[in-house]
């Protein structure tokens, strides 16, 4: 078995319009910005993907990653936290002029509905949210004397997810704070597609250390020395390069 | 005008009731200064939302990891002892009641606990990110705020007027006037400055202040 493949095109092959995408990353750490950039290539060059549901903890930072995907007219809608940032001005431009629709979930409960996806539970109670405006709507109920809302979980067609190590039986190491969403994301994907700095043979990862274990992952990609977000916008970095 | 805490006063007299091994949560923003404060021999371990436990300062600059932020986006060190999870961990320390305590700031608390601290109103793009979650499970729920707001309203208030974080979930109130428990749907007033008699701070606050037993001078050194 090898889920390796050879080529950032090849890897987001197959992504349709209207998908639900999750794609890790809080802010720029843990954001798969080639596998992001290779999904607007094909857009650009087919028409496709378009009408997407996009799921991550923000709405894109600048003119990079999720920004760009947005500012290219790929994403119909954001399921997120927190959609601002040091510079959310294209989601903010779309969102205001009623052209993205926004799913607004505490960070926590977002956590908790991709987790339960991949774990097979349609819905479960959190006391986050309740008596807000968040929870308007959803169903109520008392457990022990204190009352908490029902969320239901989340799953997507595709998750976009950026990884340290993998070996070719696709188990996942991540770096520092870059997992955060990843492991959740890549257990409620039908298809898990990682970028993976290092790619090393089985074996080549302690088993202790796995984090993601290679059954939640479908296919990955090699991308040595990956672009951080941060540093793109700090450059002032556009996707595709504008030529100014 | 009345003498009142500097913002960083208002961190570090929260900081003395943070106890040696405490897990604790800040906010991003004014509560992260309480980290500056913590008292000589005490050693509490920051958590933050994005996971990580145990994070240490800022780097220098130029020094930045971006792959290693807290969940305001600034960049953070590791230090002996840190710890990495996912998210879905990181939100079971603070649902499930493993941490300490969570400190946040407010746009408004209410007499019966419940905090208004993540919008405005309607107007923009709305955004919540961990708030609602951090008001429900940390031990204590702790707001560090100015007593009133930058056109003089009060911010401890009967019940709150803007969009809630949480229902009934604050435990005490540091303030640039006063520290104040909430205490069974009232606002318990613990300490106050010295020079305020208790009739100005209560014309600053939009609910009754009760006391229960002596109230202390809130004294801060110069920080």
């Amino acid at each position: 078995m090898d889920k390796r493949i050879s080529g950032l095109a090849a890897a987001v092959a197959g992504i349709e319009d209207g998908m639900t995408v999750m794609i890790g990353g809080f802010g720029g750490s843990g954001a798969p910005i080639e596998l992001i950039h290779a999904l607007i290539d094909c857009y650009l060059a087919t028409g496709s993907p378009r009408n997407l549901t996009v799921i991550n903890n923000n709405a894109g930072n600048g003119h990079v990653g999720i920004a760009a995907m947005i500012e290219q007219g790929m994403v119909a809608k954001m399921i997120c936290s927190f959609p601002r940032s040091a510079d959310p001005r294209v989601f903010t431009e779309r969102y205001l002029a009623g052209e993205i629709e926004l799913e607004l979930v505490p960070q926590g409960t977002l956590a908790e509905r991709i987790r339960a996806g991949g774990a097979g539970i349609p819905a479960f109670y959190t006391p986050t949210g309740f008596g807000t405006d968040l929870a308007k709507g959803k169903p109520v109920a008392e457990f022990d004397g204190r009352s908490y809302v029902q969320e239901r979980w989340l799953k997507a067609d595709v998750a976009l997810i950026k990884a340290e190590t993998g070996d070719t039986f696709g188990n996942l190491t991540y770096r520092m704070a870059a997992r955060n969403f990843a492991p959740l994301m890549a257990m409620a994907a039908e298809r898990t597609i990682a970028q993976v700095s290092h790619v090393v043979e089985p074996g080549g990862i302690d088993p202790e250390a796995v984090v993601t274990p290679g059954i939640f992952v479908d296919c990955f990609v090699e991308v040595p020395n990956p672009a951080q977000e941060e540093d793109l916008n700090r450059a002032n970095a556009h996707y595709p390069e504008v030529t100014a | 005008m009345t003498a009142k805490l500097t913002n960083a006063q208002i961190a570090w007299r929260a900081a003395q009731d943070i106890h040696d091994g405490a897990y604790v949560n800040l906010g991003i923003g004014f509560p992260e200064m309480v980290a500056r404060f913590q008292p000589e021999g005490r050693q509490a371990i920051f958590h933050t939302e994005n996971g990580i436990l145990g994070f240490g300062e800022a780097p220098a600059p130029d020094q930045e990891d971006w792959d290693l932020i807290n969940a305001g986006k600034k960049a953070v060190t590791i230090k002996p002892g840190t710890a990495f999870f996912h998210h879905a961990d990181s939100f079971a320390m603070v649902r499930g009641g493993h941490l300490d305590v969570a400190i946040l700031g407010a746009y408004q608390v209410a007499q019966n606990g419940d905090l208004a601290n993540w919008s405005t109103g309607p107007k923009g793009v709305p955004a919540v990110g961990g708030a609602m979650d951090l008001v429900h499970g940390a031990k204590r729920v702790a707001v560090i705020t100015d007593h009133v707001t930058k056109d003089g309203k009060p911010k401890l208030v009967a019940a709150c007027t803007l969009p809630l974080t949480g229902v009934a979930c604050v435990t005490r109130v540091y303030t640039s006037l006063a520290v104040v428990d909430i205490v069974d749907g009232r606002f318990v007033l613990r300490e106050k400055l010295a020079a305020l008699s208790l009739d100005e701070l209560q014309s600053l606050t939009g609910a009754p202040l009760h006391l229960d037993g002596a109230v202390a001078d809130l004294t801060c050194p110069e920080v």
